[in-house]
């Protein structure tokens, strides 16, 4: 993946632009392309190998920011018009620490409305489509940067994950993508959405590839009072260990019904992969599985609601017009400015959030959290790592679930629970069901991303999913 | 528990938004929709279960005591829809007319 002097690093950025120009206005994926400042980034990578420096791990890589991720310079607006135009005076930190590491930034990618949907369709800028079949969606809500790594457009992509928003595009487009620990990567500089759910991670075309990411972006920040101090391995070590004597987890009330029977098949199938590669198969249960969804939908609108208190018009993003006052003003700016989807979710979690309301809704589903969270200790005294579907289904059709916001939230079913007891996991590609992907997913106990490097890589190994490309016209 | 029309546009008062008779309908049935799948959560019998407000835990780490530049006022003022002396510029508040 790095540029090893084989090809040069503009040569390699205006390869990734080209193909740009050429396929995302038929896909929809990029917001904004900033070809002057890739073409410098890149430059100055040529530059410093023809000067004979060493070079930083991910130089020349051409890569792409889901628009959530604080861009100084670069317009930021989480595809909301409530942002539309804001410039950032400061850059957030993966961003700063993907330049760092050499990687070359062409741009910035849709995504549904601050982080808000399952299907990439809750973008002012218009729907992503997904490479495979552009009638269907690629999922949500780092659509565009699941969508555009699979179709080539970048190398690698970083996406944020609060109820499954990494691993549910990534099944969907068919590509490798972790959410990594709640912490584990720095969250200033990435605008907030549910700040005890929200974090950062690649989405790239395999295993290695986001170990290699995860390594450049990860490790403490002061700038966020939730970044976690451990140390960051070496992940690409794991990628090559094996899964012999591993214990492989399979929940049950992850194959129940509302499963697509091919999706469970290739899920079966990757199960058993790993088991004749020597890992050790255990049946297990997490037997609050189908209490997440009500819990995450909770908590996470209910943090939604206070979050974006703050757009109102006066530091940024466009002012509605109004001759009565402060609060017309705000109500406008806020009624014009948010897309449908994420006024419904600030209304819910200011209803859950509301006196009266308060422990019947937000105190409830922290306790059932406690829950959750207790169902994968106890999973995990008996195994390493737990082996399941990312989404019940595969890639459905756009505009097939816009007017049913509630079908939608259930399509989240897999992932949520993740979030809720800030675990890693990450999906990888395991099978098709008429020519749209399948992902699998690996989750793994708290900072323990290597053990999904060593699941993932053991599998990509033997199979080649992931490396699959959709036929673009 | 349903929600009413009424409560929907309580709602939409504390949260700042202006909405349309439409959609105070929309809201209406969709929040009630989603408001009566929540309900499965009372059925789950949580006495004496410590809530989670965090994954981790969490402390409040203090930064050693240094001054560091803040952004300066420029490029935070051009990002703002109106400004006047080297402030954020909002309709009057407190007395007076609109100027």
């Amino acid at each position: 993946m790095v540029a090893s002097g084989a090809v040069g690093a503009v040569e390699l950025a205006q390869a990734f632009l080209r193909r740009i120009a050429e396929h995302d206005p038929g896909l929809g994926c990029f917001l904004i392309v900033d070809e002057p400042g890739a073409l410098a980034a890149a430059a100055a990578v040529d530059a410093a190998r023809a000067r004979g420096q060493a070079l930083p791990a991910l130089a020349g890589v051409p890569v792409a920011l889901k628009d959530i991720f604080v861009t100084q310079g670069i317009e930021t607006t989480c595809a909301s018009r409530i942002l539309r135009g804001w410039i950032p005076p400061y850059e957030g930190t993966p961003s700063a620490r993907l330049r760092a590491a050499g990687a070359v930034l062409l741009g910035k990618l849709n995504l549904d409305e601050f982080a808000m949907g399952s299907s990439n369709e809750n973008s002012s800028r218009g729907a992503v489509r997904n490479p495979w079949d552009k009638s269907c969606v690629p999922g949500g809500s780092s659509g565009g940067s699941a969508a555009a790594v699979a179709a080539g457009l970048c190398a690698a992509a970083l996406g944020t994950d609060t109820g499954g928003s990494i691993r549910q595009p990534a099944a969907l487009c068919g590509v490798s993508g972790l959410k990594p620990t709640y912490g584990r990567v720095s969250r200033y500089g990435v605008v907030a959405f549910a700040s005890s759910l929200d974090q950062v991670g690649p989405l790239c075309r395999s295993a290695e590839d986001a170990a290699l990411v995860l390594e450049s972006i990860a490790g403490h920040d002061p700038k966020d009072a939730t970044s976690i101090p451990e140390p960051v391995p070496r992940y690409r070590d794991f990628v090559g260990a094996g899964v012999r004597g591993l214990r492989i987890g399979v929940p049950k009330e992850y194959f129940a019904a509302g499963i697509e029977p091919e999706v469970e098949r290739a899920v079966r199938d990757a199960i058993a992969e790993l088991g004749a590669q020597g890992a050790q198969l255990v049946d297990i249960s997490l037997p609050h599985t189908d209490y997440g969804i009500a819990a995450y939908y909770v908590l996470a609108t209910a943090e939604a609601s206070s979050n974006l208190a703050r757009y109102d018009g006066v530091r940024h993003g466009p002012r509605a017009p109004a001759a009565g006052g402060l609060t017309e003003m705000y109500e406008r700016t806020r009624a014009e400015g948010f897309g449908a989807e994420v006024k419904r979710r600030i209304m819910l979690g200011t209803y859950v959030l509301r006196s009266g309301y308060y422990e019947a809704y937000y105190g409830k589903a922290q306790q059932v959290r406690t829950l959750i969270r207790a169902d994968f200790e106890r999973a995990f005294a008996g195994c390493d790592a737990i082996v399941a579907p990312t989404s019940p289904v595969a890639a459905w059709k756009l505009g097939e679930r816009v007017d049913d916001p509630l079908a939608m939230y259930l399509a989240d079913v897999f992932t949520v629970a993740v979030n809720l007891a800030g675990l890693p996991a990450m999906s990888i590609p395991c099978g098709f069901r008429r020519g749209l992907p399948i992902g699998v997913q690996i989750i793994g106990r708290p900072l323990a991303e290597s053990t999904l490097f060593q699941v993932a890589g053991a599998y990509q190994a033997a199979t080649d999913w992931h490396a699959r490309r959709p036929p673009l016209a | 528990m349903s929600i009413t029309r009424r409560e929907v546009w309580e709602i939409a008062r504390l949260c700042r938004l202006a909405l349309t008779e439409a959609e105070l309908a929309l809201y209406e049935r969709q929040l009630g929709d989603i408001l009566g799948y929540m309900e499965k959560l009372r059925g789950l019998d949580t006495t004496g279960v410590v809530p989670t407000t965090h994954a981790v835990p969490l402390c409040a780490p203090l930064r050693d005591d240094e001054a560091v530049a803040p952004l300066s006022r420029e490029p935070v003022l051009a990002a703002a829809p109106r400004v006047r002396d080297g402030a954020f510029e909002v309709p009057r508040i407190v007395g007076g007319e609109d100027p």
